[in-house]
C-alpha cells in the first residue's frame, strides 16, 4: 500500500509543469465512527491558486472530510501531505499553525466581542507592557475588513451583524492567519444574493493570491460560476475530481445521486378557481412597515428579497409570534389578531421557521415526539391522556408518505441528515392539517435529491387547496415554485410579479429598492418590475 | 452511510453502554444495598428497610415535583422554604380541629399557589428562575419566621391532630403512610409524564422553548404549571413531616433544597432540561437515603455523609457528561 502511495505522491508533484502547485494531498483516506465507515479511500488534491468545490449530498462525507482536512478529526488509514511533507494532525490548532483555516456552517464567533477581538480572539497584539494594543488590533482588523469590501466599524459587537457580515469576519480571521488554504462549509448558505456576489469577488481575489479554496456548497450554479475543479463524494468515496468545465448541472447531480433526477422544479399551476385564503392589510408589526396582499387556496405565494429585508419578520407576526401594531389580518374571511403561534395553529395557519435546528425541532428528541408535537390534541383523551396507537399511527403515516428515512422513530432527530430533518419540521407542521403554511427557506441545508421532494410536498399541497406562502433566497426556486412572487424590501413590498414576468433580474432590482429610487427619482424604465398598486390586486392566473 | 451488517456487534456494544448509563442510578443503587448488607446485618432487616423508605419519602416526593421544573431547564431553590411555610399552615390548620381531609388539601393547594408565583414571576417577568426562586426561598423563609414567631408550632391535641399525625407517623399493613405516599405521587408523576400532552409539552418546553412556543404550546403556562406542582409537592412533603414530629418546625426543610436537586441529577435528568426521567428520581432518591443510612449504621458522622454525598453526585454528572460524548 505505501507502494501505491509513494507513486501517486510522485505523479502529483511531477504534474506541477502544466498544474499550479500541490497545496495539500491526501491519499486513500479511510475513516469510520464506530464501526460505521464514513469515508473509504479518499483522494483529494488541493492546488495553489484554485477554488475547488466539494460536491455531494447531505451524508456523504462531506463535513467529515473536511474535519480531517483542519485536524478536527483523526483518520484511520491513509496520508496526508503538505506541501510536499507528509503531516499528521493531532489538534485543529496544528492545522491552523499550517496555514489552514476552516469556515464552519456554524460560526465560530463571539457575539458579545467586537468584530476586531474576533478576528484576534487568542491572539490579539500586545503593548509593551503586556495590556492588548487595541489601537493596533482595530487598525489591522479594519485593514483586513476593508480588503473584504466591508465598510463596518471593527469595534460593532459581531451579534448586531448580519449573517453575511459574521461570514467575512470569519474570512477575515482566516486572512488574518495568513491561511493558504482556507474551507468554507456552505458559505452562502445563508447569505443573499448580493452578499454571495461579494463573496463571490471575495474569492476570485483571494485565489488570485495563490491561495487554494474548498467550497462545500448544495448551490450548483456556484460550482459552476465561482470553482475551477470540483470534487464529488457519494456514500464516503470520491468519485470524481476534475475540472469544472467538463462538467455540466445534469452531470454534476448524475454524480452526486447516482441516478437520474427528473425535471427540478416540478411547477404545476395554481387552480383557478382559488377562494382568498388570506388578506393582509397595511399590516404593521417588528421589522414590518405596512405589507398588503391577499394570498389564496391553491396558491404558492412566493416572497422574495434580501435575508433581513422583513420576510421573516412578517411571517413571525402573521402567525402570532410577534405583536401586529396596525392592520388587518383577514384569515378565511374572518378579522384575526393571533396571541400566539398556537392561537394561530388553531386557526389552520401554521409556520415553519428557517433555523430548524433552533426553532423548528427539538434535535434531542424523538423523530415521533417531535413529529406529533403540533398535533398533540388530535390524540388525547379525557386529562390529556395520550392516546399512543393513534399518535404512533399518524406518525408511521407521515413517515412513509414523505419519505422519511429513519431506522426507527424514537431516533433522536439529531442523528438524521439536513434534508430528513427537514422533512420531520414539514410534518409536524402538517400534521395538525392546517389551511395556510408559511414555509421559511424550506430547503436551505438540503441536499439536491431531498430538495425534489421538498417541491413535490409543495405541489401536493397546492393540489389539497391549501395556501403557501414561500419564503426563499433561492431564486430559481421562487421563480420555479411560485405561481406569483412578492419581493421585500425595508419591510414593504417592493414588487409584484406573475409567474411569467418574473426574472431573476427583475426581482434582484426590487428586493435591492432600487426600484424605488429609480420611480421617485425620474426613470421608470424599469417595466418588468410594476410596483405594487391597485392594478396589481387582480390575482394573474 | 450506515452500514447495517458491520456495524451490528458495535451497535450492541453501543446500546449495552447506553443501557448502563441510562441506569446508573439503578445500579448504583443496588451496588450500595450489596456493599450495606455485606457491612452490616441490620441493614437488611424488614424495620430498617422501611425506616430507609420512610426517611427517603419526604426528599423524593419533593424531589420528584422539582424534577418538573428541571425539564424546564428551570430550577427551584424555594422548596425547602415553601416546605416549611406550608408545614405550619398544616400544623395551625390541625391545631385549630380542622380535619386533615380538609387541611391537607388546604395546604398542598397554598404551596401550589406559592410555586405559581414563582412561575409567574418566570414566565411573564422573564427572570432566570435561579434568581426568582432564590428571593422566593428568603421570603418565605422569612414569612414562615414571621408566621411562627420564630417558635414551633404543635398540632395540639385533639382527634383531628390524631388523625393528622397518621400522615407522618402512621402505619396501614405495617407500612408507614409516608411510603405510600412516595409511591402516588410516584405513579401519578409518571402518568403525567409520559402519558398526558401536559407531560409531552414539559420536555418540548425543556428541549427547546422556542420550537415548542412556535409548535403552538403555551409556554408560560406549562412554565407556571411546573412550579406549581413543585410547590405542591414541597407542601404535601411539609404537612408528613409537619405530622410526623407532631409540630411544625420555623428551620424545618433547610437545605432540602439541594437534596432534592442532587436526587434529581443522580436519577440522570438533565439540568438543561428536555431530557430525564421520573424514575430516575425517585432511585436518585433512594440513593441518597441508602447511603445516609449506611455510613448512620457504620457509625459515620454526619459531617462525612455531607462529604459522601457529594462525592456521588459528582460522580453520576461525570458519568453523564462522559456519556454524552
Amino acid at each position: 500500500m505505501s507502494a501505491l502511495l509513494t507513486s501517486n505522491g510522485q505523479a502529483a508533484v511531477s504534474d506541477v509543469s502544466e498544474e499550479p502547485r500541490v497545496l495539500m494531498a491526501l491519499r486513500g483516506i479511510d475513516k469510520g465512527f464506530s464501526g460505521v465507515s464514513v469515508l473509504k479511500s479518499v483522494d483529494l488534491t488541493l492546488r495553489a491558486g484554485r477554488v475547488h468545490a466539494l460536491a455531494g449530498e447531505n451524508g456523504a462525507g462531506k463535513s467529515t472530510l473536511m474535519k480531517i482536512l483542519s485536524g478536527v478529526y483523526r483518520y484511520d488509514a491513509g496520508t496526508l501531505s503538505l506541501r510536499g511533507e507528509e503531516v499528521v494532525f493531532t489538534t485543529p490548532r496544528q492545522a491552523m499553525d499550517s496555514r489552514i483555516a476552516i469556515i464552519h456552517q456554524e460560526l465560530n464567533l463571539v457575539p458579545g466581542l467586537s468584530a476586531g477581538e474576533n478576528i484576534f480572539l487568542g491572539r490579539e497584539p500586545r503593548t509593551k507592557i503586556g495590556t492588548v494594543d487595541w489601537k493596533r488590533l482595530h487598525g489591522d482588523a479594519s485593514r483586513l475588513l476593508a480588503r473584504l469590501r466591508q465598510s463596518l466599524d471593527s469595534r460593532t459587537a459581531v451579534g448586531e451583524l448580519s449573517i453575511g457580515q459574521q461570514q467575512m469576519v470569519e474570512i477575515a480571521r482566516a486572512l488574518s492567519l495568513d491561511a493558504e488554504i482556507i474551507i468554507m462549509d456552505e458559505p452562502t448558505d445563508a447569505l443573499t444574493d448580493i452578499e454571495t456576489g461579494i463573496l463571490a469577488e471575495v474569492v476570485t481575489e483571494l485565489r488570485a493570491e495563490g491561495r487554494s479554496l474548498v467550497l462545500i456548497t448544495h448551490r450548483l450554479n456556484e460550482i459552476f460560476s465561482m470553482c475551477d475543479e470540483v470534487a464529488v463524494l457519494r456514500d464516503g468515496q470520491m468519485i470524481h475530481q476534475g475540472p469544472t468545465a467538463d462538467l455540466d448541472e445534469d452531470g454534476l447531480i448524475r454524480l452526486m445521486v447516482g441516478r437520474e433526477l427528473a425535471e427540478r422544479y416540478p411547477f404545476i399551476p395554481a387552480s383557478l378557481e382559488g377562494e382568498v385564503m388570506l388578506e393582509v392589510n397595511d399590516l404593521t408589526a417588528p421589522g414590518v412597515n405596512g405589507i398588503s396582499f391577499s394570498a389564496h387556496s391553491g396558491e404558492v405565494l412566493g416572497f422574495g428579497g434580501l435575508m433581513g429585508a422583513g420576510r421573516t419578520e412578517l411571517a413571525r407576526a402573521l402567525c402570532g409570534d410577534t405583536r401586529i401594531s396596525g392592520g388587518d389580518v383577514i384569515f378565511k374571511g374572518q378579522r384575526q389578531q393571533f396571541s400566539s403561534p398556537g392561537a394561530a395553529l388553531a386557526a389552520g395557519l401554521v409556520y415553519v421557521p428557517e433555523d430548524r435546528k433552533q426553532a423548528g425541532l427539538i434535535l434531542s428528541h424523538s423523530v415521533a415526539n417531535n413529529m406529533s408535537l403540533s398535533a398533540l390534541p388530535n390524540f388525547c383523551g379525557a386529562f390529556g391522556r395520550i392516546r399512543h396507537g393513534e399518535e404512533a399511527a399518524a406518525v408511521d403515516q407521515f413517515v412513509k408518505s414523505m419519505q422519511i428515512k429513519i431506522s426507527d422513530t424514537a431516533q433522536p432527530v439529531d442523528t438524521l441528515s439536513g434534508g430528513n430533518q427537514q422533512k420531520v419540521s414539514l410534518a409536524k407542521a402538517l400534521m395538525p392539517a392546517p389551511e395556510l403554511v408559511i414555509l421559511d427557506e424550506p430547503t436551505r441545508g438540503v441536499d439536491v435529491g431531498a430538495k425534489r421532494e421538498i417541491y413535490l410536498l409543495i405541489n401536493e399541497l397546492k393540489r389539497q387547496g391549501k395556501c403557501i406562502l414561500l419564503i426563499s433566497s433561492e431564486m430559481p426556486e421562487l421563480l420555479g415554485l411560485a405561481d406569483r412572487i412578492l419581493v421585500v424590501a425595508d419591510g414593504r413590498i417592493s414588487g409584484e410579479f406573475s409567474r411569467e414576468n418574473a426574472t431573476q433580474e427583475a426581482i434582484m432590482t426590487a428586493a435591492s429598492g432600487l426600484e424605488s429610487d429609480l420611480s421617485t427619482s425620474a426613470a421608470a424604465s424599469n417595466s418588468t418590475a410594476s410596483p405594487l398598486s391597485s392594478s396589481c390586486n387582480e390575482m394573474p392566473i | 452511510m450506515s452500514t447495517p451488517s458491520s456495524s451490528a456487534s458495535s451497535a450492541r456494544r453501543i446500546d449495552m453502554m447506553r443501557l448502563l448509563v441510562d441506569n446508573k442510578a439503578l445500579i448504583a443503587l443496588a451496588l450500595l444495598i450489596a456493599v450495606s448488607a455485606g457491612l452490616s446485618d441490620n441493614f437488611l432487616s424488614t424495620d430498617n428497610l422501611l425506616n430507609v423508605l420512610r426517611q427517603t419519602s419526604i426528599n423524593a416526593i419533593i424531589a420528584m415535583g422539582v424534577t418538573f421544573v428541571i425539564l424546564t431547564a428551570g430550577i427551584d431553590l424555594s422548596v425547602g422554604a415553601v416546605l416549611a411555610l406550608t408545614g405550619a399552615f398544616a400544623a395551625s390548620m390541625t391545631a385549630a380541629g380542622l380535619s386533615p381531609w380538609l387541611s391537607v388539601p388546604g395546604t398542598i393547594v397554598a404551596g401550589a399557589a406559592l410555586g405559581a408565583i414563582s412561575g409567574l414571576f418566570v414566565a411573564f417577568g422573564r427572570i432566570q428562575a435561579f434568581i426568582v426562586t432564590l428571593v422566593a426561598m428568603t421570603v418565605l423563609r422569612g414569612a414562615t419566621l414571621v408566621y411562627t414567631d420564630g417558635r414551633p408550632v404543635s398540632i395540639g391535641v385533639s382527634e383531628a391532630a390524631d388523625s393528622f399525625w397518621n400522615l407522618g407517623g402512621g402505619y396501614w399493613l405495617g407500612v408507614p403512610i409516608p411510603i405510600y405516599m412516595m409511591f402516588f405521587v410516584y405513579v401519578l408523576c409518571w402518568g403525567v409524564l409520559h402519558h398526558t400532552r401536559f407531560g409531552r409539552h414539559v420536555y418540548a418546553v425543556g428541549g427547546g422553548e422556542k420550537v415548542a412556543r412556535l409548535s403552538g404550546i403555551n409556554v408560560n403556562r406549562i412554565k407556571i404549571s411546573v412550579y406549581a406542582i413543585a410547590g405542591a409537592f414541597a407542601a404535601l412533603a411539609g404537612a408528613i413531616l409537619a405530622a410526623r414530629l407532631g409540630s411544625a418546625q420555623p428551620n424545618a426543610g433547610t437545605g432540602y433544597e439541594l437534596d432534592a436537586i442532587a436526587a434529581v441529577v443522580i436519577g440522570g435528568t438533565s439540568l438543561m432540561g428536555g431530557r430525564g426521567r421520573i424514575f430516575g428520581t425517585l432511585i436518585g432518591a433512594l440513593v441518597i437515603g441508602v447511603l445516609n443510612n449506611a455510613l448512620n449504621i457504620m457509625g459515620v458522622s454526619s459531617y462525612y455523609q455531607m462529604i459522601a454525598k457529594g462525592a456521588v453526585i459528582l460522580l453520576a454528572v461525570l458519568i453523564d457528561s462522559r456519556a454524552q460524548k
